[in-house]
């Protein structure tokens, strides 16, 4: 009985290529532009359609879906966060008091607290940037949780009741597409920075940060500036999810916010942007529907991280990217 | 205190541990000139080009780059001055193509402001450097990924990304460890294109028949100490040194 | 009050030290992440109480089992999650810190939340200290504490398998040349390190209630004194444990108990800004620092 292989085949179409490429073809176009047409049309289209409910949790997912993005930046450059919470709780408390204690509108806290958050949880990690891999992930795990415990014992900004009674947004549908815009804005927008020049110094520090210091590349500035990107938008993520529970407060804090977005960037694929949305639209939709199971959200997320981590490393969207790209048939070993 | 050579070592150390691996070593290198590092294996040669590119920070000692005091300084900084180093290990960025390697030494400071401030095509400046280190323009080989070349190539990938930085000072560590004499023949006009073009340059090198035809002087380490500085051939008389390669006699 | 000070600062900081160990154990010396410990820790505690009460073993056996447990849940953790990721540090970090989750919010979803929920002291009753009361337990627990430091860095310093451990963090391939097999090595890491935890939360939950929260903050502290201290040093782990536990006790009694959780954060603040891999971390020049 011959022995058979595995072989993968790059599909006809020349417009695969990562960098620049002649669109020959409308077929060629068709083929680049559908994946790229589903998020934008899915979401933009689709979404007012859906029940109050389900509006709802897309929102929801959207936020997280922020938070997965702006983990997987972090990633790309080599800092593992373990606590994109803590981007979230901050930005979440600076609109919630700007909102509380001096009365500005969602219009100014929101752009405020991303700017403002993304300087402060920038300070705050600067010392761990000149160290190694494993450092960031501990502080970034337990920074978070500490500041949860210090609102609780200083009772500052509310204490455990936190602040509530917040403005919302005008209507539901602003919100909506508020949060869906900044979405599209992160995602393409990150992919278009890692698509660039300066994205291949990001990933070159990832790879191998103490040639690309060789190459005269202070990559401490580097990591700073893809730490300030990633919380800003993390914060934003705070101060949008604030204004829309008209609450900001401990459970800004929460697990919830760190655990989510590494699970949907395992889930989805890490490195792409894409991955980790795809990751938060089906983590999260699917933890709603099974609520009824109440704590066992947490379980949920951690049982998808550990089962992803070990048997499918590479994630969802990269596994359906090189379906996309490739076919594979069995052939025969030759002798 | 000024001075004509380029770069000034006074008195280098460099513990580590207990052991020290870089016991006061000095040595002048001056303009245009190639200088040879050679030594038996741990003596010091590596440590004392880590020590000049900011790599490690020596414990005394000084280095003087363009009668600048640069003893302790960041790498980048140091690069960005005109000074850059292949390694012992080659180190590309194995998940990306070869020329995309390339692209990163060509986006630092240094590269800017020499280049009056506009990049320009990265690419095709990226493909450019590597015709020049020996990627044959025709063939793909440009466009693989780092992780699939041979030895060969990724060794003058490496080069490649030194050159690109434009440096008036370039360490080559062991360069042609690993290669064949076909391959070290090929990759020596290069060396001599550059000298031709007014680099300085300093080569740690074992394989010393290569080293010898092209350099000027060479210095010799043996057990973190300078045990010679002179032309090659009389080093290559000397006692001291031929005991430090061979050993001595007695039992 | 001085003095009080001092003793209860002394029982807080083997506290630390205590929980620290297993973590570091594992973490530190032999390079193997497990942060599932603070879940271990809970696992201990629950199973203990299990024993004890749901099926009425004695104390001496209940204690024995769930140690023994506690090992076997270190060697499947490492069996079924570590060894297809071993090496990629931060895979290892997510997945048993995953592990970790599940287990913990389990405990929390099954209902194990509650006042009944404690373990019972080693020894009762309290002995007078120059005029300070202190319960024999808290006194039990510094006594296990320090023989367990003592023990600990002999075994790593001077035992066959403490050795090894130190080898496979240090330069794995070496070791494996050496005939040292690092899964096996790495998995008995875990397994010691997972028995630490369990000790440590037999001796230490009797103070309290065997609460889920309380494997996070298990956690928490033995990140915080590793950080402080520096991951692997057995020494840099006293001094930190020392420092912080002294520091946290002095602000209780002279400031007020809510403003501890500050000094765990500034003494983390305090060493990033100063020494970022711990104070008396075995720093590799070109590996750590950039």
């Amino acid at each position: 009985m011959m022995k058979k292989r595995k072989e993968r085949i790059d599909r006809g179409i020349k417009a695969r290529s990562e960098d620049i490429f002649a669109l020959s073809s409308l077929r060629e176009m068709i083929y680049l532009l559908i994946p790229r047409a589903i998020p934008v049309l899915g979401l933009l289209v689709v979404s007012p359609f859906l029940s109050a409910y389900w509006q709802e949790v897309f929102i929801s997912t959207a936020i997280y879906a922020l938070l997965a993005i702006s983990w997987d930046l972090l990633a790309s450059c080599g800092l593992v966060s373990l606590g994109q919470s803590l981007f979230y709780g901050i930005g979440s408390y600076i609109a919630g008091a700007l909102n509380y204690y001096l009365g500005w509108s969602p219009l100014f806290t929101i752009p405020v607290a991303t700017i403002g958050g993304g300087v402060l949880c920038t300070i705050f990690l600067l010392p761990v940037l000149r160290l190694r891999g494993i450092y960031f992930a501990m502080v970034t795990l337990v920074l978070p949780l500490m500041f949860l415990r210090l609102v609780e014992a200083t009772r500052i900004l509310g204490g455990t009741e936190g602040l509530t009674g917040l403005d919302s947004f005008p209507t539901q549908l602003t919100a909506l597409y508020v949060i869906q815009l900044a979405l599209l804005a992160a995602l393409f927008g990150f992919r278009r920075i890692m698509g660039s020049d300066y994205g291949l110094i990001i990933m070159g520090i990832n790879d191998n940060d103490r040639s690309v210091m060789n190459a005269g590349i202070n990559i401490f500035w580097y990591k700073t500036q893809v730490l300030f990107l990633a919380s800003a938008v993390g914060s934003f993520a705070g101060a949008f999810g604030t204004h829309m529970d008209m609450f900001a407060g401990m459970p800004g804090f929460a697990l919830d916010y760190s655990i989510m977005p590494v699970a949907a960037a395992v889930v989805g694929g890490m490195g792409t942007f894409a991955g980790p949305m795809v990751g938060s639209f089906i983590l999260v939709p699917l933890s709603e529907i099974l609520r009824a199971l109440g704590a066992l959200r947490i379980v949920f997320y951690g049982l998808f991280l550990v089962v992803f981590i070990v048997a499918l490393p590479e994630g969802l969207f990269h596994y359906i990217q090189r379906k996309y790209h490739q076919f594979e048939r069995w052939v025969e070993v030759e002798k | 205190m000024n001075s004509s050579h380029m770069l000034q070592v006074e008195n280098l150390s460099k513990y580590f541990g207990g052991v020290k691996a870089v016991n006061s070593v000095s040595f002048d290198l001056a303009e245009g000139e190639l200088l040879g590092i050679i030594g038996p294996n741990g003596s010091g040669k590596t440590t004392v080009v880590n020590c000049i590119t900011g790599f490690v920070k020596p414990d005394s000692g000084k280095i003087l780059y363009l009668n600048q005091n640069i003893t302790r300084w960041a790498p980048y900084k140091i690069i960005n001055l005109g000074i850059a180093r292949t390694f012992q290990m080659v180190r590309p960025f194995y998940q990306l193509p070869a020329f995309k390697n390339i692209i990163i030494p060509l986006y630092s400071p240094r590269v800017k402001r020499l280049a009056g401030g506009k990049y320009g095509d990265r690419d095709a400046v990226a493909l450019d450097l590597l015709e020049e280190v020996g990627f044959e323009r025709d063939s793909f080989v440009s466009y693989k990924v780092a992780s699939a070349l041979p030895q060969g190539y990724l060794k003058r990938l490496e080069l490649a990304k030194g050159i690109a930085l434009r440096p008036d000072l370039l360490i080559l560590d062991e360069l042609f460890s690993g290669l064949s004499l076909a391959e070290v023949a090929s990759i020596v006009p290069i060396i001599e294109k550059l000298r031709f073009q007014g680099k300085t340059i300093l080569m740690i090198e074992h394989r010393l028949k290569e080293l010898f035809r092209i350099a000027d002087r060479v210095i010799v380490l043996n057990f973190g100490e300078k045990i010679a500085d002179g032309l090659p051939k009389e080093v290559l008389d000397s006692e001291e040194v031929k005991k430090a390669y061979l050993g001595s006699e007695e039992g | 009050m001085l003095f009080g000070t001092l003793v209860y600062g002394f029982i807080n900081s083997s506290i630390l030290a205590l929980l620290a160990m297993g973590f570091n154990l594992t973490f530190g010396i032999s390079g193997v992440a497990n942060f599932a410990y603070g879940a271990i820790y809970i696992f201990a505690g629950f199973l203990t109480w299990i024993f004890l009460n749901s099926i009425g073993i004695n104390y001496f056996l209940s204690v024995g089992i769930s140690i023994l447990c506690s090992m076997i849940v270190g060697i499947l953790v490492y069996q079924v999650i570590i060894i297809r990721v071993r090496g990629l540090i931060l895979s290892e970090v997510m997945a048993t810190f995953g592990l970790g989750l599940v287990i913990m919010e389990l405990f929390r979803y099954f209902d194990f939340v509650g006042f009944r929920y404690t373990l019972p002291v080693f020894i009762d009753g309290s002995i007078s200290i120059g005029g300070v009361y202190v319960d024999y337990q808290r006194l039990f627990i510094a006594l296990i504490a320090v023989g367990m430091t003592l023990f600990l860095y002999l075994f790593t310093h001077h035992t066959k398998i403490g050795l090894s451990f130190r080898a496979i963090a240090q330069e794995e391939r070496t070791a494996l040349t050496l005939g040292i097999n690092s899964d096996f090595y790495g998995a008995l890491s875990l397994a010691f390190g997972s028995a630490l935890a369990a000790v440590a939360a037999i001796v230490i939950l009797p103070l309290g209630t065997i609460a889920v929260e309380g494997g996070y903050e298990v956690l928490i502290n033995a990140l915080a004194v590793c950080i402080v201290g520096g991951l692997g040093s057995t020494v840099g782990i006293l001094i930190a444990s020392v420092l912080i536990g002294y520091a946290q006790t002095f602000t209780a009694n002279y400031l007020e108990p809510h403003w501890m959780i500050l000094v765990s954060l500034i003494a983390i603040a305090v060493v990033l800004i100063v020494k970022p891999s711990g104070l008396f971390s075995h720093q590799k020049e070109l590996e750590e620092r950039i």
